[in-house]
């Protein structure tokens, strides 16, 4: 029987399950790390940098969930400030300058919200990295890992090609927000988890994301090695793809995947009750 | 009833001064209005032709979309597009079209925004304007589909657009279909702006959300109305977080001008006049106006 989105966040919530940091490693080779955003500091939740991957240079971009408390104040739960999404931005300017192709690593609750967060604009922040992005003359592919938490996620999400772990959630809320604003009842989270259509395969059938990566059984930390594996496939497979594509089309192509999305009926007088 | 008068000027007013007891005065409904900011009592008459605005402390009330077109636009020049276009419900969520169908009904609106051309003191522009009194101007499929529109249509046809933003944010009740429309509205401005051409955003109170992270942030000119609410995270959510209160002019637009993210703040009484400046200086001009000036 098929996992409920509720049983996905069982996996992702594993204490173990593999994060960037953890990926990176058997994803890529030669990686280098790249430090912040030119304006204001360098945010320690979204990790950027140039490695390759069978020795093409792409550049990487990753929210970056901690593997222990220790980590997670580092990486502040890799909930980014508006400076971590100026740097993902920064370097995908580069990797078009250079023609090198972007790969976003998504795995966030979602943006910070905080003072200083909103004092340096992380609205302003986001909606600057969705239009930028959906121009960026390279092929952008982005991979959610574990959580793809609102519009923290969608900042690394304007893509060519969205693929999903197959375990991985993507939502417009987290179910817990999702039931206390909707149901003033935080604990009906799990109900909220089952009904937001948020797992993998909602989202290809929304036309939301192309493609899922497979996990191994019972998860992604049951062999981290296996699920980095299939990761390494998928980009080196997926890339070439959009390599080939003429950056005009490419630009076009990628402005009709989100122009197409939404449910609406123009029927005049139709009751829809 | 006085309820109901109350209930359509309530603001973030309410952080600036402790509310004004209601109820307390007996006030004949509909004849005066009773400021939530300054608690003055004004013939409603005086109110009404200040465009909403209170005439002892400048409090600006919000506006449905209809006042704010016919206050912003010359007279018979407004054309609306996409009148027609309805939400449906995408991930099946139990009460979603109950709850449109009732508003609709109320407001006499299909959803939270209204898209059109118009002109501006003679000035041709594309116009919308969000309408907080269905679902807080949240956006979903419909603002999604409209704005994008609005942008295309502005686009091919080589005009300007000028967009009074407000919203809750995005409208969970149609899930990630919701979220995408921050992208897909952000892409249609990219591509309107790459023409060269102007947009100007109007932030209205409360300007939140979704819709900050996305069309409301990224004008050639962003404009503010005085002690608009701008910010992306609610003000509860942030005080959850930090466990602490924050401090009352916290993400007004005041604020947002302070930090750098607001060009202008302009009372309503001169809005139509400075929009109709802006789009002026853009009319003509610039180096190397023509695009085939090189040929
Ligand atoms: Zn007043």
């Amino acid at each position: 029987m098929a996992k409920t989105a509720w049983d996905r966040m069982q996996i992702i919530r594993e204490k173990n399950r593999p994060t960037v940091r953890d990926y990176l490693p058997l994803v890529f080779e030669n990686f280098i790390e790249l430090h912040g955003d030119r304006f204001y500091g360098d945010d320690a939740a979204i990790l950027g940098g140039i490695g390759t991957l069978d020795g093409q240079p792409v550049t990487v971009l990753a929210q970056v969930k901690g593997r222990d408390l220790k980590e997670n104040q580092q990486t502040n739960f890799s909930m980014p400030h508006p400076e971590g999404y100026r740097k993902a931005l920064r370097l995908a300017k580069q990797a078009e300058k250079f023609h090198r192709p972007v790969v976003c690593l998504i795995d966030t609750p979602g943006a910070f919200c905080g003072i200083g967060a909103e004092e340096r604009g992380q609205g302003e922040a986001i909606a600057r990295n969705l239009m930028e992005f959906m121009q960026l003359e390279t092929p952008v592919i982005s991979i959610v890992l574990g959580e793809g938490g609102s519009g923290g996620a969608l900042a690394l999400g304007v893509c060519d090609e969205l693929a999903m772990m197959q375990n991985a959630i993507y939502s417009v809320i987290s179910p817990r927000g999702f039931a206390s604003i909707l149901w003033k009842d935080p604990s009906r989270e799990k109900e909220a988890a089952n009904i937001m259509r948020i797992t993998a395969e909602d989202l290809v059938e929304f036309g939301v994301a192309e493609t899922i990566i497979p996990e191994p059984d019972g998860g992604a930390h049951i062999d981290p090695e296996a699920a980095a594996e299939a990761i390494r496939q998928y980009i080196s497979e997926t890339i070439p793809k959009y390599m080939k594509i003429p950056i005009a089309k490419l630009l076009e192509n990628r402005y009709y995947k989100f122009r197409k999305v939404g449910v609406f009926t123009e029927q005049k007088g139709v009751n829809p009750l | 009833m006085l309820e109901d008068l109350f209930s359509k000027v309530k603001t973030r007013a309410s952080y600036d001064k402790p509310r004004a007891q209601k109820g307390k005065m007996s006030i004949p409904e509909n004849l005066m209005f009773k400021c939530p900011r300054c608690g003055k009592v004004e013939f409603m008459d005086a109110f009404l032709l200040g465009n909403k605005v209170c005439p002892n402390c400048g409090y600006h009330a919000r506006l449905t979309a209809q006042e704010r077109i016919e206050q912003i636009a010359d007279n018979f020049t407004f054309i609306e597009y996409d009148k027609h276009m309805k939400s449906l419900d995408p991930i099946d969520f139990p009460g979603y079209p109950e709850k449109v169908y009732h508003l609709r009904r109320k407001t006499g609106l299909r959803d939270a925004v209204i898209t059109g051309e118009c002109t501006v003191m003679g000035s041709p522009c594309a116009i919308g304007v969000m309408d907080t009194r269905f679902m807080m101007a949240s956006m979903g499929s419909v603002v999604g589909e409209k704005i994008t529109r609005l942008f295309e249509q502005a686009e091919s046809r080589r005009l300007p657009v000028v967009l009074f933003t407000a919203s809750g944010g995005a409208r969970m009740q149609e899930g990630i279909i919701s979220l995408m429309q921050m992208a897909k509205t952000s892409g249609a401005v990219g591509r309107h702006s790459k023409q060269g051409l102007l947009y100007i955003t109007v932030l209205t109170d409360p300007t939140t959300g979704g819709v900050t992270a996305s069309f409301a942030s990224l004008g050639d000119i962003i404009i503010a109305e005085p002690k608009t609410l701008v910010g992306f995270a609610g003000r509860r959510v942030i005080e959850g977080t930090i466990k602490q209160r924050l401090p009352e002019d916290f993400q007004s637009a005041e604020f947002a001008q302070e930090h750098g993210f607001v060009d202008l703040i302009v009372e309503r009484s001169a809005m139509r006049k400075t929009i109709s400046q802006l789009l002026k200086l853009h009319q003509t001009g610039g180096a190397n106006n023509g695009k085939d000036s090189l040929g």
